[in-house]
This record gives structure tokens, C-alpha cells and sequence, in this order.
């Protein structure tokens, strides 16, 4: 790198204002690392897909080679096994679910924490900025004897819904007040001048303006519930499971059947990819948010 | 704002008339009380419900010996805690959390960012290869578990075949089944999921640098590195500082990855608190053991928290507001 550049640097103003980030196109060396990095990333993703195209005995013959040739079996058992459908329908449901009562309950909540002066706001406030600091895990037997005991609720989707928004709901409000705040107040003056009172400024202005943040946060508890174990493992049992613990159990039901495992995995790897890599850059912009406060 | 006065309640917002009658102030703060109970109340009695009710029953659980049937008598005051404190599993699961929270400062800090100042210049196909890097992240930690489950497999597993075709033979009972390495193994899979986001975090920040910054170095002779070590290293301090924080109150937390390679074993070597604590409360029904360890859990992720943020984070605002993203 040092070597690349230095002669550079004797070369003159003009190329070092190309330059501004590094050469275009950058040297070899960047490049092979580029391809070191993708190959170490992607590797053990491919050899999950690839896997599922070969026969156990071709896995055991050379585990780390090429299907040949290539078999669909394991992938069709897959398809035609009902309880991977199942569970998928189980996951989507409860992010759903999970993402819906975020989505609403916390931009509700963050409105008049953003937008009212009223005593105590910044108490209120604090309450869900201290609630940042309690993982799920630490509340996880209580909770589950809450959800199955008192509330019955064990095995049913609303059951881990309801705590999950609960617990994505602090870092909800935390990412929408800013946003709200900077709702100008000119606007809000306007739509009182027009007769509109703060709930109804709240239906007509804030909802339809806040549209990006809302994505951000509800992907963000859309990625945490679909991605979700602990809770739902705890909770749901049989034919309520969802992906995770499905691809879990199958995983340690037929772990002789390394390439029905493959299958199974990729196939429950897909939504998810697909989806978060269409929201890539709200995933990360939502992070970054966060971390800047 | 906590102190704001009666004369400013309610009328900062709405165009309220020049002299209100103190009837209609009244009214106009009971509507607003009205209205932010219709507003918050509901995300309130969820939170309360569903967060604050647990957390406060699990410290009362610590307190007292329960099975889970019948009511809470046996009295047993921090006679848990000791339990806990002298059990030998809880004292290494307790080692392992802080070897990974080590080891992932020390090891994925650097790697992501030597890969972040590399990806940090104008070259084919960047986007792509950010995409790339994220893949790790967005897959569940189960689903990135059992795929290395597989490949870590001994004999079948790929992980060794290739190291047998470089000539180099994994230990006999797999990395995962061997006591010595299974900790180890876990943490490079762990980095594999999350060095990604370490990345994508450290590049974003290094492209929030004006140019100038940079070509004002570069005028003035300074070197590659140079410009790296003095300038844009800690330029990206505060998005450095919070991925660590956010690192260590991950791996203070960690379950999924373990449960799915190892289930805690071989011989204990890989359990962490959160493994320990389920194992106690739903496989051997010792509600007021898991109950304890989890406050402990609790009590030490915010003393680092605290401690974290006085030491470190003081200089950056809004700090706090990360804790949340894990």
C-alpha cells in the first residue's frame, strides 16, 4: 500500500486531488484482500447452498466439493414438508405482528414525548431510555412463566408478539422523538391555524411524514423478531414453532442427514436475505441513527 | 423541561388566546393529560407488562427457593446468589462471557477496521462487496450456527477437509468436541456473523469525513498511514467507541450461537451466564438459582455499561441511546 502511494505523492496537485479516497480502482493487494474477505464471508453460505444439491455420500466422499451431479432431492423434500411452511407462516405472522404493535404504539408514544410540554415529560422520557438497558434475557423466566402461567398465553403468536415490541419498543422511541422533533414547528402552527387540533395535526401531518423513520425502526424489530430464538424457543412448541427453531430441530433431528440440513437451511435462509438485503441500507442507516442518538 | 411551569403547559404548541381565563387553562391541561395518556398509555402498560413486571419478578424470584408450583414461601434471602457465586459452571460461564468480550475488542476491532480503511477508495464493484459483508449479519445466529455445526463436523465437515488437503488434521473429537478449542471455535464463527457490521459501521463513519481533512494531510506530506493513524482513525473515535460498547453488551448476552454449536459443552467449556440461566429455570426447574444468575447477568452488563460510559463514552452525546441496538 505504502509503496503504491508514495510515488504518488512526489506525482504532483493533479493526481492528488483524484485521489481523494485512494486511487480509483485501488491496487492488486486491495483487490486480493477484497477476495479474501468475500471468499471467508460467502464461503460457508455457498457450501450450506451446494450442500443441499448433493448426496450425503457425495458429502462424505469429499466434503468440500462440487455436487456432481447435481441432485434436487433434498431441496424438494424441503418444499413438500409442510412443517417448513409451517413455521415460515409462523415467523412471518409474529414479525408481523411484532413490527405492527412497534410501528404504532411507538410512534404514538414518541409523539407527545416529542412534541407536548406537559410536567414529567422528560421522566416519562427516561423510563423507556432506561428500558435500553434490560436485555430479554434477563427478564426471560419471569416472563415466561407471565406469557404461559397468568397469561395463558404460551404457544400462540400474540404470546411472543407482545413481549417482543415491548422489548423493542425503548430503542423505538429513542430513534423516532429526535425525528419528531424536527417535525418543523411551523407546520404544527399551520395546522392549527387550518383548525386542526394536536391528534388530528398527529393523523394528517406526523404519520405521513415520518414514513422513513417508520421503516427504519420497524425493520429493525422486523430483522430481531424474524432472527429471534431464545423467547420463542422458551414459548412455542410443535407446529407453532418458528424458523429458527425449526431449522434447530431439524438440524439436531437429522443431523446425519447433512445435506437435508443444507436444504432445510438455505431454503429458511432465503426470506430473510432477500428481504434485509432490500433494506440493507435502512438496516444500517437505522444503526447509525441509533448510534449517533 | 421536567420543571415547566404551569403558565407554559399546554399552551407552547396550540395558538392559545391572549388571556386565558384560569378555568380554561384548566381544562386545556387536563386535555392535554388526556392526550398523552391516549398517546403513550398504551406503549406504557406494554413496556410495564411485559418488561418492568418481568424484571422486577426475577429479582423476587432471586430471593427465594421455588420450583415453580405452589406459592412463593421458602424464604431464602441471598442464599441464591451465594449458590450461584460458588458454582463452578456459573464462574467459568461467567470467564467464557469476558474471554469473548476480550477477544472480540482485541480481534474484530482491528480486522474491521484494516478492512474498512481498505475498503475505503473508489473501486470496481464496492457496493457489491459491502452487500457481501453484510450477508453474516442479517442471517439468524441459529441459522449461521448450524450451517458451521455442519462444516465444523469431524471427518465429514468441510472445515476439515480443507485443512487435510493443506496437510494440517483438526483435533479427533471436531474444534466444537474438543474442550480445549470449543470456546475458540465459537468465537471465530461469532466473528464471522459479526465483523460485517463492525465493517459496514467503520466505513460509514470513515466516508462521513469531509475530503478536505484528508487532502490537507496529503498537501502536507503526510504518508498513507499517516493519514490514517493521526487523522481518520480518530476522526471514526465515537463510532468506534459505541461499536465496542455494542460488542460487549452482545457478548455479555450471548445464547444463540452457543445453544446451537455446542449446547454449552464439551465439559461445560463453552456455557455462558444466558445458557446457564435456562438451563437452571426450564431444564432442572430451579427457578430462584436462574432468577439469581440473571440479575448477576444484569448487574454486571450495567456495571460495564457505567463504567464504560464514564471511561469512555463520557466525550460522546447521546451514548446511552446506543444500549439499545442489541
Amino acid at each position: 500500500m505504502i509503496l503504491d502511494t508514495l510515488p504518488e505523492e512526489a506525482a504532483g496537485a493533479r493526481t492528488r486531488r483524484r485521489r481523494d479516497r485512494g486511487r480509483d480502482g485501488g491496487s492488486p493487494l486491495v483487490y486480493l484482500i477484497a477476495l479474501v474477505v468475500v471468499a471467508l464471508t460467502l464461503g460457508p453460505v455457498l457450501f450450506a447452498i451446494l450442500g443441499g444439491f448433493r448426496t450425503n455420500a457425495q458429502l462424505a466422499e469429499s466434503p468440500a466439493g462440487l455436487p456432481d451431479p447435481w441432485v434436487l432431492r433434498n431441496y424438494e423434500g424441503v418444499v413438500t414438508n409442510p412443517d417448513f411452511w409451517r413455521y415460515a407462516l409462523n415467523s412471518t405472522v409474529v414479525a408481523a405482528v411484532t413490527t405492527l404493535l412497534v410501528v404504532v404504539l411507538g410512534l404514538m408514544a414518541a409523539y407527545p414525548l416529542a412534541r407536548y410540554r406537559f410536567r414529567g415529560r422528560e421522566t416519562l422520557y427516561m423510563v423507556f431510555v432506561v428500558g435500553l438497558l434490560f436485555p430479554a434475557t434477563v427478564a426471560i423466566i419471569p416472563l415466561f412463566i407471565l406469557v404461559t402461567r397468568d397469561l395463558q398465553m404460551g404457544n400462540t403468536w400474540w404470546g411472543v408478539a407482545l413481549p417482543q415490541a415491548a422489548f423493542a419498543l425503548p430503542i423505538t422511541v429513542v430513534i423516532l422523538r429526535p425525528f419528531l422533533m424536527a417535525i418543523p414547528d411551523e407546520l404544527e402552527e399551520a395546522a392549527v391555524m387550518d383548525g386542526a387540533s394536536r391528534v388530528g395535526f398527529f393523523w394528517r401531518v406526523v404519520v405521513p411524514l415520518s414514513g422513513p423513520a417508520v421503516v427504519t425502526v420497524g425493520v429493525l424489530a422486523f430483522v430481531a423478531s424474524w432472527n429471534a430464538y431464545l423467547l420463542p424457543l422458551l414459548l412455542l412448541q410443535d407446529d407453532m414453532k418458528t424458523l429458527p427453531l425449526g431449522v434447530a430441530d431439524y438440524s439436531s433431528r437429522y443431523s446425519s442427514d447433512t445435506a437435508g440440513v443444507y436444504a432445510f437451511t438455505t431454503l429458511a435462509m432465503i426470506p430473510a436475505l432477500v428481504f434485509f438485503l432490500a433494506m440493507q441500507r435502512r438496516i444500517v442507516g437505522g444503526l447509525q441513527g441509533a448510534v449517533k442518538g | 423541561m421536567t420543571v415547566s411551569t404551569g403558565g407554559t403547559t399546554g399552551a407552547a404548541t396550540s395558538s392559545a388566546p391572549v388571556a386565558p381565563r384560569p378555568t380554561r387553562r384548566r381544562g386545556q391541561r387536563a386535555r392535554t393529560a388526556l392526550e398523552v395518556l391516549f398517546f403513550v398509555g398504551p406503549a406504557l402498560a406494554l413496556f410495564l407488562v411485559f418488561v418492568v413486571w418481568p424484571i422486577v419478578k426475577a429479582v423476587q424470584f432471586s430471593l427465594y427457593r421455588w420450583k415453580g408450583f405452589g406459592p412463593l414461601q421458602d424464604f431464602v434471602g441471598l442464599d441464591n446468589f451465594r449458590n450461584v457465586l460458588q458454582n463452578d459452571v456459573f464462574v467459568d460461564a461467567f470467564t467464557h462471557n469476558m474471554v469473548i468480550v476480550v477477544l472480540s475488542i482485541l480481534v474484530q476491532l482491528p480486522l474491521g477496521l484494516a478492512i474498512a480503511l481498505l475498503l475505503n477508495r473508489r473501486m470496481r464493484g464496492q457496493g457489491l462487496l459491502r452487500t457481501i459483508i453484510f450477508v453474516p449479519y442479517v442471517l439468524s445466529e441459529v441459522i449461521a450456527g448450524v450451517v458451521w455445526f455442519q462444516l465444523l463436523q469431524p471427518q465429514y465437515g468441510v472445515a476439515d477437509s480443507l485443512l487435510d488437503s493443506v496437510g494440517l488434521h483438526g483435533p479427533e473429537q471436531g474444534w466444537l468436541g474438543t474442550p480445549d478449542y470449543a470456546l475458540y471455535t465459537v468465537f471465530v464463527v461469532l466473528t464471522w456473523k459479526y465483523l460485517g457490521l463492525a465493517v459496514l459501521l467503520f466505513l460509514a463513519g470513515l466516508q462521513g469525513i469531509p475530503d478536505d481533512v484528508v487532502e490537507a494531510a496529503q498537501m502536507d506530506g503526510a504518508s498513507w498511514w499517516q493519514i490514517q493513524w493521526r487523522i481518520t482513525i480518530p476522526l471514526i473515535g465515537p463510532t468506534i467507541r459505541i461499536w465496542a460498547f455494542l460488542s460487549m453488551i452482545g457478548s455479555i448476552q450471548l445464547f444463540d450461537m452457543v445453544w446451537i454449536l455446542t449446547g454449552g459443552g464439551p465439559a461445560n467449556s463453552t456455557t455462558s451466564m444466558a445458557t446457564f440461566l435456562v438451563t437452571e429455570g426450564t431444564k432442572r426447574q430451579n427457578y430462584g438459582i436462574a432468577a439469581a444468575a440473571s440479575v448477576i447477568l444484569f448487574v454486571v452488563a450495567l456495571v460495564m455499561a457505567l463504567v464504560y460510559q464514564l471511561l469512555v463514552l463520557r466525550r460522546d452525546s447521546h451514548a446511552l441511546a446506543a444500549g439499545g441496538l442489541r
